[in-house]
């Protein structure tokens, strides 16, 4: 039951997407690992981690493309539960340094031996184990999604007024992080990580891995979308979005459908997260900044919203971008990104999906025209 | 006669002393209507007569302010949300046509089929046979079957009524509230509905408020005139059009 639901959305775009997503999971890191530092087709270890956070990047992309490309709901806070896993992983990796640290503390992280913290604070226990961070990992930002969602949906809050809640929920939380009360290192976040599940995050082998993991889970979440958007479910979430209250008419109970895809999605989210901050190997609450949402929103569009391969698409294009303009001229990049959004908005409102799809009807249309 | 009177009828839907205001402006007046199984009713009235918002109270939009407002003799309707009772057996077709245009005309069938509704079991739901068999069978009806892969968004205007009245018929209700069936159809078209409807009406109880006259004489079925909120008259076409308040207020001068 589970293969069928899952093989229900697999068309053949969504197929080529999942299996270059795998390709190069697959074939860089072992171009890292198998050829000599000499050779024309090395790649190194810091190309590895940039396409790893790529990969993070779209799976965010994805989840925000999952709310509002198929559920019309235009979410400006989904950082928030991508920066949420992130946290869940930066405790497990903050527990993973033990007496290594810079005080020497067996149990206490620096900052906390630094903040004169007498012992671990309760929600700390449990991060030292892998399997505990990995299910705080999805129930963390799904709880959260769950809550707001639950409140918001149920009272019909819509359209721009859901957008700004969401956006004064990752700006709460980022206040509410960077205070060094919260007991999650403040201002400077978590960073010196030197182990995960047993081996060095700085080590070639480890990146690589992280590279295929960000891969692995990114090619899983296009199935599981594909398989959601593709099912009868996908058919009445995309009719939300279009007549939501002509929904309500046919006697669909339309909370339920946005709860379910804003919950999954948030777990989406926060998945990402946490395969983001080893690579990175940093987490601090800028990364909860209402901008970090409203780029991820950015991505979709440029993308191609309400497609599957679309927001993958734009997460690589604008952030290639954003790394070229950011090391070459970094003055230009907000200018950039400005002009960018306006020209989607203007000459793309489909995206760069959209075009393709525009510039091959209008192919066909020119071959239709010719025998007549 | 008492409401208790009224209660023990076996009327479908039944409105009594139903009230709504908008910032002091009373867009339904102490409305009372009643409307038996079976039965084809046509409301009429000048704009701004409250015939939508009469739908509306009925269909779980709007909350009158005072008022009872119940379904099959049991469902108290004025306490109930859209999807309550639009499960209930109430459907509704709007005045603009609004089918689902980024879905095929099948789908949009698929989607109204009564039956499935809660958001998990459709995550794994596969057509039946009998739901296939009860599509194509609605295609017939509304002849459509060659538009059936078409998007919804490619139809004409008229298609589009169809399709609409196409899914109140998937949703399989036992009462019909449809808005203005013909607005901006032509005459090949409207006189189609009302052979449509008069179809429908058949197996479903069906309430049509409508502007056009010539297609509410085609469907010959009694009439209620709405003015300002309240009923006006009841009666046959003939009746109304003869009785001298509804030719003030309505076929006016």
């Amino acid at each position: 039951m589970i293969t069928r639901f899952l093989w229900q959305g697999m068309g053949p775009s969504l197929r080529v997407g999942v299996l270059f997503v795998l390709a190069i999971g697959i074939i860089l890191p072992l171009l890292n690992q198998l050829m000599p530092a000499s050779s024309a087709f090395y790649v190194p270890a810091w190309v590895l981690q940039l396409i790893g956070k790529y990969l993070c990047f779209a799976s965010l992309a994805l989840a925000v493309d999952l709310v509002w490309g198929f559920c019309g709901i235009l979410t400006l806070g989904h950082a928030a539960f991508f920066a949420l896993g992130g946290y869940c992983m930066g405790m497990y990796l903050m527990r993973q340094i033990g007496s290594r640290g810079q005080y020497g503390n067996p149990l206490l992280p620096d900052f906390m031996v630094f903040l004169n913290y007498k012992e671990l604070p309760w929600f700390w226990h449990g991060f030292d184990q892998f399997w505990f961070a990995a299910i705080m990992v999805v129930l963390v930002p799904s709880v959260l999604a769950l809550a707001l969602g639950w409140f918001a949906f149920r009272s019909r809050v819509t359209g721009v007024y859901l957008s700004i809640i969401t956006q004064a929920m990752t700006f709460a939380l980022m206040l509410a992080f960077f205070r060094n009360d919260m007991g999650l290192g403040g201002n400077n976040g978590m960073t010196d990580f030197k182990d995960i599940l047993g081996f060095s995050v700085q080590s070639d082998a480890t990146r690589a891995a992280l590279c295929f993991a960000s891969a692995l889970v990114l090619a899983i979440f296009l199935v599981i979308a594909g398989a959601v958007v593709g099912s009868r479910f996908g058919k009445a979430l995309t009719a939300v979005r279009d007549a939501e209250s002509r929904m309500r008419f046919l006697g669909y109970r339309v909370e339920g459908y946005k709860l379910f895809v804003f919950v999954l999605s948030a777990a989406m989210a926060g998945v990402a997260g946490a395969l983001y901050v080893p690579q990175v190997g940093i987490i601090n609450p800028s990364e909860f900044s209402p901008g970090n949402s409203i780029e991820a929103v950015l991505w979709v569009a440029v993308g191609g919203r309400g497609t599957l391969i679309g927001p993958i698409i734009g997460a690589f294009a604008v952030n290639f971008g954003k790394t070229y303009l950011t090391g070459a001229l970094p003055e230009v990049w907000l200018f950039a990104l400005g002009a960018l959004f306006i020209a989607v908005t203007l000459f793309l409102p489909k995206g760069i999906v959209g075009l393709w799809a525009q510039v091959r009807n209008r192919g066909t249309v020119r071959k239709a025209k010719v025998p007549a | 006669m008492s409401m208790t009177e009224h209660r023990s009828t076996s009327a479908l839907l039944y409105l009594s002393g139903v009230t709504v205001s908008f910032d002091g402006f009373k867009a339904l007046n102490n409305l009372s209507l009643l409307v038996e199984p079976g039965e084809m009713r046509a409301i009429i009235g000048p704009n701004g007569a409250g015939k939508t918002t009469m739908m509306d109270v009925v269909t779980g939009k709007t909350r009158p302010d005072e008022g009872e407002v119940v379904f099959d003799g049991k469902a108290d309707l004025t306490k109930l949300d859209e999807a309550d009772i639009a499960t209930l057996g109430i459907g509704r077709k709007f005045q603009k046509p609004t089918v689902f245009e980024n879905h095929t005309v099948r789908d949009n069938l698929v989607l109204a089929l009564a039956g499935l509704r809660s958001w998990y079991k459709l995550l794994l739901a596969a057509p039946t046979k009998a739901e296939n068999a009860r599509l194509d069978e609605i295609l017939s009806i509304i002849r459509m079957e060659p538009q059936q892969d078409m998007l919804a968004a490619r139809l004409s205007h008229g298609q589009k009524q169809w399709l609409e009245i196409g899914m109140l018929l998937a949703q399989d209700p036992k009462l019909l509230l449809v808005d203005e069936p013909v607005a901006g159809m032509t005459d090949v078209e409207t006189e189609t509905t009302a052979q449509v409807l008069r179809e429908i009406n058949r197996t479903h109880s069906v309430v049509v408020v409508e502007h056009d006259m010539s297609f509410v004489r085609a469907l010959g079925v009694k009439v209620t005139v709405l003015h300002e909120g309240s009923m006006l008259a009841e009666g046959t076409l003939d009746q109304v059009s003869a009785d001298q308040r509804v030719v003030e207020v309505y076929l006016g001068r």
